[in-house]
């Protein structure tokens, strides 16, 4: 089983999903030549040519909204948005009009395009260039939103995002880009709506996703010596998410914390927490706490950023009050 | 033009104006939920610009949509039943009005947000270019949209990768409640030469020379992919919806709008063209049969099920 980054396995997931379906093409700015900021579409033009790949001009309203005409139109299109942050001039496009197509015209169609698009913080890009907005589109009903923790999962999630016939966000951190991890020659797709429990424990979960993931294996790596067990579940999709492994792993563990780089107010953490406060109630032995960042814009400085990224010792941390 | 082409011509745009005069008074009967947003006044624009359509080829919409949805050919029972917001509409009465939809006849949909249309229908013409089989896109849009960031983006992605889309601009001189010379500093013309696309002007209520204008390139741009501009000046009768009583328009000017009413210009021209009377009384009969028959069974027609509130948010049930 070769060794792959995170970037090379996103690429190749283009390129197989290219060579598997004719009605595939790529477009978003400098992914062509430039083989995108953060090379995740690189020698893909060579390869496929400019029909396939479309290095677009700045104009990330348009090129959003290109896609959900040409997917209406018979089309795949897979659309990278720069920085996660730029899916704000997208908004129109994703929120009226890619989301609410299907359902609005009564189930005519669909509209099966992906953006896909990196955040997170750890680059020192400052407040624009480094937000988690997930939250965001999980609660738009019609989008789908995957954010994939390694480079497998990085593969399986787009090959089946770009198979789905429903719009899907997938959300990139960008701090994993270079992540090495184990691809198998022959890649699966992943189901959408499928979590993955990456530890197995019986004292306590943390439910996490994209670069958290590796954060709460961390903690509970932690906690081991101590003998309690964590056990880690790897979300991977957020829309839908998988409420049934969570619920199931709540009931074995008994305690719950959920960890994301997002800002901690209002987010993915706070509808997994209500969910299980409410199906989960009667297995709860202690608080659902949720490990985010502070509410604050993304900062810029070294120190700032450092404080403000969600680590292991925050997940630690959490899993010691709701245990205590 | 020869006179059955202008009496079927004539018949379409007749048909939209009887259409949403009936809209109308469904609507002051408190029939029709929601928003109504009319294009009394404008049926010749879409009329004569699908006359060079067929079903393989998009076009999508705005918020004042009817003319475009019906000159596309869409099911006038399940165009009723849908503004209606019955079971049987075309969108099963989740659109409305605004959203009329029917993509087996290319109509990509009608749009709730001034100048949506424009980036999807840039992107279907991407689809069509891909796809080589020489069909285009038609967005209509408004004066109104010309102010909005996605028509600048949109025109330079056209113009730069020569796609083939047909640019329907209807300026009827109004921006929503404000005359569109006090909202835009320039003009479409100069937009068109800016970007270097083919950019012709017609007076939008002569639907004859909508149909030559629009016919000519559509013609030229299936042959070989590239966008244009057609601006066609028109005419805004009613309100930006019903209900708006339009205090901020001069009355005269109102007034003077029967002058250019595009079904007196039409009837003008087919009586040169040996039409009598009698066959306009033909054709008014025809049509307000077919109106009356959509209109009864919009009536009858049963209300969605609350219990199917959950379905086609997905295109997979189980998720």
């Amino acid at each position: 089983m070769p060794e792959t980054r995170f970037i090379k396995a996103i690429n190749q997931a283009l390129n197989d999903a290219m060579e598997a379906d004719p009605t595939v093409f790529l477009i978003g700015e400098d992914i062509g030549a430039a083989g995108g900021s953060f090379k995740a579409t690189r020698d893909l033009l060579d390869r496929f040519g400019p029909t396939r790949v479309y290095d677009s001009p700045i104009s990330e309203a348009a090129i959003t909204g290109m896609a959900v005409g040409a997917a209406l139109t018979g089309m795949r299109p897979v659309v990278e948005i720069m920085f996660m942050d730029f899916t704000t001039l997208s908004m129109d496009m994703l929120v009226n009009q890619a989301a609410k197509a299907r359902s609005m015209f009564g189930g005519q169609g669909s509209v099966p395009m992906v953006l896909r698009t990196p955040h997170g913080g750890g680059l020192n890009a400052g407040p624009q260039h480094s937000q988690c907005l997930e939250a965001w589109f999980a609660h738009i009903p019609g989008l789908k939103v995957v954010c994939p923790s390694n480079p497998a999962d990085a593969y399986g999630l787009l090959r089946a995002a770009i198979d789905d016939p429903d719009p899907v966000i997938v959300v990139e951190n960008k701090a994993l880009y270079a992540m090495k991890g184990d691809l198998p020659d022959t890649p699966e797709q992943i189901e959408i709506g499928k979590a993955r429990i990456t530890r197995p424990g019986r004292d306590a979960t943390v439910v996490a996703y994209g670069a958290a993931v590796a954060m709460a294996e961390t903690a509970a790596a932690t906690l081991a010596p101590e003998g309690i067990e964590v056990e880690v579940i790897d979300l991977r999709s957020l829309q839908p998410w998988d409420e049934a492994t969570v619920l199931a792993s709540l009931s074995r563990t008994h305690n719950l914390v959920i960890a994301h780089e997002a800002v901690e107010a209002f987010g993915v953490g706070a509808e997994i927490a209500a969910r299980m406060a409410d199906v989960g109630f009667d297995e709860l032995d202690g608080p659902i706490l949720r490990v985010g960042a502070p509410f604050a814009p993304s900062p810029f400085g070294k120190t700032l950023e450092d404080a403000y990224r969600p680590n292991a010792d925050r997940i630690v941390a959490a899993l010691r009050r709701t245990l205590a | 033009m020869k006179l059955d082409e202008l009496a079927a011509l004539y018949r379409q745009m007749l048909l939209i104006r009887r259409a949403e005069e009936r809209l109308q008074k469904l609507f002051a009967d408190g029939l029709v939920p929601g928003f109504l947003h009319l294009s009394i006044g404008q049926e010749a624009v879409p009329v004569g610009v699908s006359h060079a359509l067929t079903d393989r080829d998009t076009v999508s919409s705005n918020h004042r949509g009817h003319g475009h949805t019906l000159a596309k050919g869409v099911d006038l029972n399940g165009f009723f039943a849908e503004i209606l917001g019955k079971a049987t509409g075309l969108c099963k009465g989740r659109g409305g009005s605004m959203h009329v939809a029917d993509l087996s006849k290319g109509m990509l949909g009608a749009n709730g947000i001034v100048g949506a249309g424009l980036p999807i229908t840039t992107g279907s013409a991407l689809a069509h270019k891909i796809q080589g089989q020489g069909h285009i896109a038609v967005v209509y849009f408004g004066d109104g949209a010309l102010a909005e960031g996605v028509l600048h983006e949109c025109l330079n992605m056209a113009a730069l990768w020569d796609l083939p889309i047909l640019f329907v601009c209807e300026n009827n001189g109004w921006s929503e409640f404000s005359p569109t010379d006090r909202q835009l500093a320039t003009s479409l013309d100069k937009l068109a030469k800016a970007f270097g696309i083919t950019y012709r002007a017609v007076d939008g209520n002569v639907v004859a020379d909508v149909v030559a204008e629009s016919g000519r390139l559509v013609k030229a741009m299936r042959k070989s992919p590239a966008p244009a501009i057609l601006e066609c000046h028109t005419t805004r009768v009613r309100g930006h919806f019903e209900g708006d009583r339009q205090d901020y328009r001069d009355s005269g000017e109102i007034a003077g709008l029967s002058e250019r009413d595009p079904l007196r210009l039409c009837a003008e021209t087919m009586a040169r063209a040996g039409g009598t009377p009698e066959l306009l009384a033909e054709i008014a009969g025809s049509v307000e049969a077919e109106i009356k028959a959509a209109t009864q069974a919009a009536l009858e027609a049963p209300l969605p099920r609350s219990e199917d509130i959950l379905a086609d948010v997905y295109t997979r049930a189980e998720v």
